[in-house]
């Protein structure tokens, strides 16, 4: 019990004491059992304060510390670290917010405001009497960070840590890395192809001493926490040995090939073999047989002396100190008969559009043997839903479809644009596309969410309608040779990674940062970051902004041999606990299990200190540091007995 | 010191989504009674019931816990959790012959403090006529 309790009372200029009687306050609270000492003061995180206090903390042996004053996301740090720098324990600082809780939204009854504010730095001295004081625990590390993803977020993350001295995994779950830049070819804002970008990347990583790439690999398991993570890998073989040089037989194996399934890299619109090589900027540049349609026929086999079925999965155990999570979109795919997609055969998705360019000969552009020359893109199609759940905007899709559009042209110079915006976002330096494409003739229209374009099937033609809204609301039609469906990103669907890491996902289904603004690549299992668009609709220099962020993040895990982790953690009263396991299951992090002597136990490294176990305890035998039944008591008892 | 009649509110609020909503709506100037007092927890599904039950036997016209719902930095469980501690301590005040409307939960996200505002005033309303009619 802490019985020489220092109190600041803060003015905060004239934010608290213009409405909060300062100097009642702090008479009110001056005779409270255990307060040595009650101030008020102009500024409490003035420098000259928290000189004065680490003075008073010396001079009177305070042996607790209270400061009522903003809230503790402004200035609890700051105070903990004036009663370290005296010599006490951080944990037995408590801050009241009397700012933000009390002066600002009770400016309107003054009486009303300082009677609250007693209150509250009452029941903080109730709680600080209380405190323990708790050390942080050290954990050792493994120097080493494991990377899930290798589109651009991922290689970018790879490369900067690798070059900070760690050693990183790289591990990729398709048989070739590059992720989704790889599929784009240009790409906006330079000129540089996704495929170039991907090209230099993996040149650099290669020749990386300090990075080990895994294709075909998945993460099946993860154990342990920051400092410590063992994961294990799921390592697909290629069923193609070494990398097959002889190029000749490898044509003939798929050539051979029976089996024919849509190819994803084009989204569908064109077909590939079982067996099958990469695309220019997808790397390793070696051919591999997907599994998954592969009937074993054995054809290829025999034309093919590298080719071999009988390769086995192969599992992986890793030691990492940090996991750094770069696992990227999926693009929207539109239900049948959203803008007439799969029912009017002229209408493609942006994804699709994208790579019919990519391989089309250059001149005149064709859709399925037929001449291509109005375009009519429609925009926000996954995004900034009315009626669906995704409400976001997807960020990158104004400009790269104005970027294709504009880019389209080089290729094929007699083709006209009509864009059906919801009102274009070229946000930043990306507005000078938006300005060059108004300038070469292409045609912006604009309708309001409550009135989405229609895309409709007339005789043998597609046309395009909208009420728009730059023209007073004119129904304005085109006839379409192509319709591209502006698709918005959505989370992967296959998140498994999700569930193994126990990664909390927002709103919107991306994975969740702990702060938008202040901690934006941290999660709240500590030493995993998340980087790129699997956080949230990006385009590629946010996505390396957010990935090399990550990468700081994740050294600062790994950096040093040890590490400090914060010390609020459940603790279970072996005497107490009767074993029902319902602790275990109200955990999120699988942090508890039964010990030796058949009790609950709390692995403190693993306990991120959410208290979810303290409520379901039937003989309430957890209690969570800082948060225990006596410190939350004592302040209901000093709220509920008003002086 | 006149303190107009307002019924007296605990808050249970969480430190990383309902807080920063509570003082949000302080930075709004938006009010509400000064006798809602909040206590911060790491999350919703940490409140035990033992401290809702001993706020109302304590003094307290009603408990409000602000709610982390599916914005819970710990995971999605937190919403069907925290709905589990409020029917177990609904439960446990009909035994003890508490009306529980005395109990309420909604989820406060980290920039709801509009909505903060008007459930706190709506429960403040319905624990005054409770108080009246009692
Ligand atoms: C049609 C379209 C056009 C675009 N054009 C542009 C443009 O012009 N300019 C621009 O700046 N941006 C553009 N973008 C956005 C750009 O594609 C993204 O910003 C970028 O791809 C994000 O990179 P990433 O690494 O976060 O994700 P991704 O590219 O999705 O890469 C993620 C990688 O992680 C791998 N992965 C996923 N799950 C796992 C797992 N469980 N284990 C291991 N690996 C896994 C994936 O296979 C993939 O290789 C466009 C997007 C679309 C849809």
């Amino acid at each position: 019990m802490k019985q020489r309790i220092g109190v600041y009372i803060c003015h905060c200029g004239g934010n608290i004491s213009d409405y909060v009687d300062v100097e009642m306050v702090r008479e009110a609270v001056a005779h409270e059992k255990g307060v040595a000492i009650a101030k008020t003061t102009v500024f409490a995180c003035a420098d000259s304060n928290q000189k004065e206090m680490v003075q008073d903390i010396k001079d009177n042996q305070l042996d607790a510390v209270v400061v009522a004053s903003c809230s503790p996301k402004l200035h609890e740090v700051t105070f903990r670290a004036v009663v370290e720098r005296a010599g006490l324990n951080k944990y037995n600082y408590v801050h009241a917010n009397i700012r933000e809780q009390v002066s600002w939204p009770h400016s309107d009854n003054k009486a009303g405001a300082t009677q609250k504010a007693i209150q509250i730095v009452r029941a903080a001295i109730a709680k600080v009497r209380l405190s323990e004081a708790i050390e942080p625990l050290e954990v050792d590390t493994t120097q080493a960070v494991l990377v899930i993803g290798a589109g651009i977020a991922g290689m970018k993350a790879a490369i900067a840590l690798s070059k900070m001295g760690v050693k990183v995994y790289l591990v990729e779950r398709e048989h070739f890395i590059g992720g989704r830049i790889a599929q784009w070819d240009v790409l906006c804002l330079t000129n540089e192809t996704g495929k170039e970008l991907v090209s230099r990347l993996y040149n650099e990583i290669v020749s990386n001493k300090n990075i080990t790439l895994y294709t075909g690999a998945q993460l099946i398991e993860c154990k342990g926490s920051m400092g410590n993570f063992a994961v294990k890998l799921k390592l697909n073989p290629r069923y193609v040995k070494d990398i097959c040089n002889d190029r000749a037989s490898l044509r003939k194996a798929i050539d051979v090939c029976p089996v024919e399934v849509p190819d994803e890299f084009n989204f569908g619109i064109t077909k590939r073999k079982a067996i099958y090589h990469n695309f220019p900027g997808e790397y390793p540049q070696a051919a591999v047989i997907d599994m998954n349609s592969c009937t074993r026929c054995g054809l290829c086999a025999k034309v093919c002396d590298k080719i071999d079925l009988d390769m086995k999965v192969e599992d992986l155990e890793l030691n990492v100190g940090s996991i750094l999570v770069a696992t990227g979109f999926d693009p929207y795919t539109p239900a049948e008969g959203e803008f007439g997609y799969k029912v009017i055969d002229n209408v493609v998705t942006l994804s699709q559009f994208k790579r019919l360019l990519a391989f089309s000969e250059p001149g005149k552009l064709q859709w399925k043997g037929k001449p291509v020359k109005n375009i009519a893109y429609i925009y926000c199609v996954g995004s900034r839903q009315v009626e669906g759940e995704n409400k976001y905007c997807s960020r990158y899709c104004c400009t790269a479809t104005i970027n294709t559009a504009l880019k389209a042209n080089e290729k094929f110079p007699e083709l006209n644009h009509f864009h059906f915006t919801r009102g274009i976002r070229t946000y930043g330096k990306q507005e000078q596309l938006y300005h060059n494409a108004s300038k070469s003739g292409h045609v912006f229209l604009q309708s309001y969410e409550d009135d989405p374009s229609r895309v409709e099937r007339k005789g043998d033609k597609t046309i395009v309608r909208i009420n728009d809204i730059l023209t007073n609301r004119k129904e304005l039609e085109v006839e379409a040779d192509l319709v591209v469906l502006v698709i918005g990103m959505v989370p992967r669907s296959n998140n498994s990674v999700a569930d193994i890491l126990k990664l909390p996902r927002g709103r919107d289904s991306f994975f969740n940062e702990i702060h938008m603004k202040l901690r934006p690549v941290e999660t709240v299992i500590d030493g995993i970051t998340i980087a790129g668009t699997c956080q949230g609709p990006k385009n590629v220099v946010e996505s390396i902004n957010s990935a090399l962020s990550a990468a700081i993040k994740s050294y600062s895990f790994v950096g040093k041999d040890k590490l400090m982790v914060e010390p609020v953690v459940a603790e279970v009263d072996p005497n107490l606990c009767k074993w029902c396991d319902k602790c275990t299951r109200a955990c999120p992090f699988d942090a508890i299990f039964k010990n030796e002597q058949g009790v609950a136990h709390v692995n403190d490294t693993v306990c991120k200190g959410c208290g979810m176990c303290l409520p379901v305890c039937p003989t309430n035998a957890i209690q969570l540091k800082t948060f225990t039944d006596n410190e939350i008591e004592s302040m209901i008892d000093v709220l509920a007995n008003e002086l | 010191m006149n303190v107009t009649k307002n019924a007296r509110i605990l808050v249970f609020s969480t430190v990383k989504i309902s807080d920063p909503a509570i003082d949000m709506a302080g930075l709004l100037k938006l009010h509400y009674s000064p006798k809602v007092y909040t206590i911060s927890v790491p999350c919703s599904s940490a409140v035990k019931p033992r401290w809702i039950l001993r706020a109302l036997a304590k003094g307290f016209d009603g408990v409000f816990i602000a709610a982390d719902g599916t914005d819970c930095p710990y995971g999605e469980s937190c919403t069907e959790k925290t709905g589990e501690i409020v029917k177990k301590t609904h439960q446990l005040m009909k035994e003890s012959n508490i009306d529980p409307v005395r109990l309420k939960m909604a989820a406060i996200c980290s920039v709801c403090s509009e909505s903060f505002i008007k459930h706190i005033n709506s429960f403040n309303d319905t624990l005054l006529k409770l108080k009246t009619t009692e």
